[in-house]
């Protein structure tokens, strides 16, 4: 089966900023594609030029197996778009912005009523169908949203950081609506500046920084190129810290770091945890934690980028930066 | 919320999505966008009010307030500046086109169009058909509003019907300018105050409100040569009776050259913003 999405050295410049500096991407048909990286580094403006938003200034792309600047309408055919803002009508009921893109389709004024249900119904907004989308919640304008770029029951869908803004819950939602279209098959493009959402719901990785993919692979050998395992411990009495720090660097052979109350080391030999240990017992340093886990893509992303995936700008990544939002976005998580 | 299979009972039929957009199916989904532009006015209440109360309130105001002092005749007053003040009104629409479109472009609902297999031209054809059948519209609330209080114009229905046409005809010249404005600068509120600003000097500083002979040579000047008073006379010539011939002239040479200028102004920066 060819490649749903085959980019290759995608450039597009603005007056004063290159947006894309060669990207290339492959998306496998079936699979969802996860485009990672922060602010500005390039995800939307790289949908937009595979969704035939926008021409590229050089490389070329096919989609669906058609190429997005000799033949859009080709592409247009088989794609589905659904922007970082929810771009549904706001003076329209939910059942006419629906109905508009299926008559748009060319589906009959019947079939179109019968498609604007379903897709409703499937999206539990069947209650707010006739009330202006003015009127919904920002998690339900984005089912809508989502809503409308399935009418015409796209074989490839682009989101473009679908859960920006969205509260924990909502964004658990989606994540189970995108679950179900891998399960009827659609390949997905989806781009994230959170980690945690990649991870969920990608099956390939492509970190994209300053306009180029700097990394690709799955979830896993993304964490596994980051090198080794983290060892991170925590003390009961802080005031010992230093102590610690100094005992992990000593075992690991590589500088521990100290975050908050806790410690942090990169660690290449599993078994040096049990020598942490017998030596912090030695030094009767109380642990409170202690554990050797895969790095996350926090992590990562910092090894592979050099900076962290989060420049601290938008009130929106603020629920990933801080590490209680994260914590509780784990929980929500196991609880789902 | 999980997403489970389509409901079995009457699934739609998905229809095949043609491999290429005829001049025919172009129209089609012009047509459809203008549709969607004329459901917006029953889903919001502004523009309901917009197209009532304004009205009113205009026509009311003019011709109570300054009608006795400016002709000692509120109802002498009220004839002459009916056609101006419809002139006026659908004037003050156009603003609205560009100020939309602007809206429809930032809130990416143009982007959810040009991402479907439909003709590329289609959403602008659609704004500016709808927005046409505001201007209409306007035209009629205003006029439903002078008859109420007595308008019965000399010309008649094909006086009235032909001034309507004048006026149409000029707020589609100007639609073009507006829509231009509106794809051009950044956001919607820039493109309501730069409408506005334009719009007060050309409407007050034109016939429709006081004749040109009356207010000083400068700014007499100024309306003799503003399109507004060649509509208002073209108008109030058609509605009332008088010269027409030359101020329709004027009016067409205007709304041509507004079309000529502004229509591939507008149409570029809509391919480059949208």
């Amino acid at each position: 089966m060819t490649d749903a999405i085959r980019a290759e050295g995608l450039v597009k410049r603005f007056k004063n900023t290159t947006a894309l500096a060669g990207v290339d991407l492959v998306a496998r048909s079936g699979a969802v594609l996860g485009v990672l990286g922060p602010n500005g580094s390039g995800k939307t403006t790289t949908v937009r030029v595979l969704a035939t938003l926008l021409r590229p200034d050089e490389g070329r792309a096919l989609v669906g197996g058609h190429d997005v600047v000799a033949e859009p309408h080709l592409v247009r055919r088989q794609i589905g778009l659904t922007g970082q803002y929810a771009a549904v009508d706001q003076d329209l009921t939910g059942t006419q912005n629906l109905m508009l893109i299926a008559r748009l389709l060319g589906f009959s004024r019947r079939d179109a009523r019968a498609r604007a249900a379903e897709l409703l119904e499937r999206f539990s907004l069947t209650d707010a169908g006739e009330r202006p989308a003015r009127t919904y919640s920002g998690g339900m304008r984005r089912r809508l949203d989502l809503a409308a770029s399935l009418v015409g029951r796209p074989s490839l869908l682009f989101l473009d950081e679908p859960t920006t803004g969205l509260d924990p819950h909502s964004r658990n939602e989606l994540w189970g609506v995108v679950r179900g279209l891998v399960g009827d098959g659609v390949t997905v493009l989806l781009t994230t500046q959170y980690l945690e959402e990649a991870d969920q719901l990608a099956d390939d990785i492509a970190v994209i920084d300053h306009g180029r993919v700097i990394s690709t692979g799955t979830p896993e050998e993304l964490k596994a190129r980051a090198g080794d395992q983290v060892l991170e411990m925590r003390p009961t009495d802080t005031g010992r810290l230093a102590d610690a720090a100094g005992i992990v660097t000593a075992v690991t052979g590589t500088t521990a770091h100290t975050a908050g109350d806790s410690i942090r080391a990169s660690v290449a030999d599993p078994a040096a945890l049990p020598a942490v240990v017998r030596r912090l017992d030695d030094a009767g340093v109380a642990v409170a934690e202690l554990t050797l886990r895969r790095p996350s893509l926090d992590e990562v992303f910092l090894a592979l980028t050099g900076h962290p995936a989060e420049p601290a700008d938008t009130t929106d990544t603020a629920a990933t930066t801080d590490p209680a939002g994260t914590r509780q976005e784990l929980q929500e998580r196991t609880n789902a | 919320m999980t997403a489970t299979a389509e409901r079995p009972a009457a699934p739609a039929a998905i229809p095949a999505i043609p491999h290429r957009v005829t001049p025919v199916t172009a129209v089609w989904h012009g047509m459809l966008l203008t549709w969607r532009s004329l459901l917006r006015i029953r889903g919001n209440p502004a523009e309901v009010l917009g197209l009532t109360f304004m009205p009113i309130m205009f026509v009311g105001l003019f011709v109570f307030v300054f009608g006795e002092a400016m002709m000692g005749d509120w109802r002498t007053y009220r004839d002459f500046i009916i056609p101006g003040i419809t002139a006026q009104s659908v004037i003050f629409a156009t603003i609205g086109t560009g100020v939309s479109l602007n809206t429809d472009i930032e809130k990416g609902i143009f982007d959810r169009f040009r991402s479907l297999p439909i003709a590329r031209s289609a959403p602008l054809i659609g704004a500016i058909l709808g927005d046409m059948t505001r201007y209409l519209l306007t035209v009629i609330m205003v006029l439903l509003v002078a008859v109420s209080i007595g308008f019965r114009p000399a010309g008649g229905l094909v006086g009235v019907l032909g001034a309507a046409a004048v006026v149409l005809l000029f707020a589609f010249g100007l639609c073009w300018l507006s829509a231009f404005f509106g794809l051009a600068l950044r956001s919607a509120t820039a493109v309501n105050i730069f409408g506005s600003i334009w719009m007060f000097p050309l409407t007050f500083g034109s016939s429709t409100f006081v004749e040109p002979e009356r207010m000083p040579t400068w700014m007499s000047v100024f309306a003799q040569v503003n399109p507004v008073t060649h509509v208002t006379d073209a108008m109030r010539g058609l509605m009332l009776g008088g010269p027409v011939a030359e101020p329709l002239l004027w009016t067409v040479v205007w709304s041509v050259a507004l079309v000529a200028v502004f229509f591939p102004l507008a149409t570029r920066a809509y391919r480059r913003r949208s």
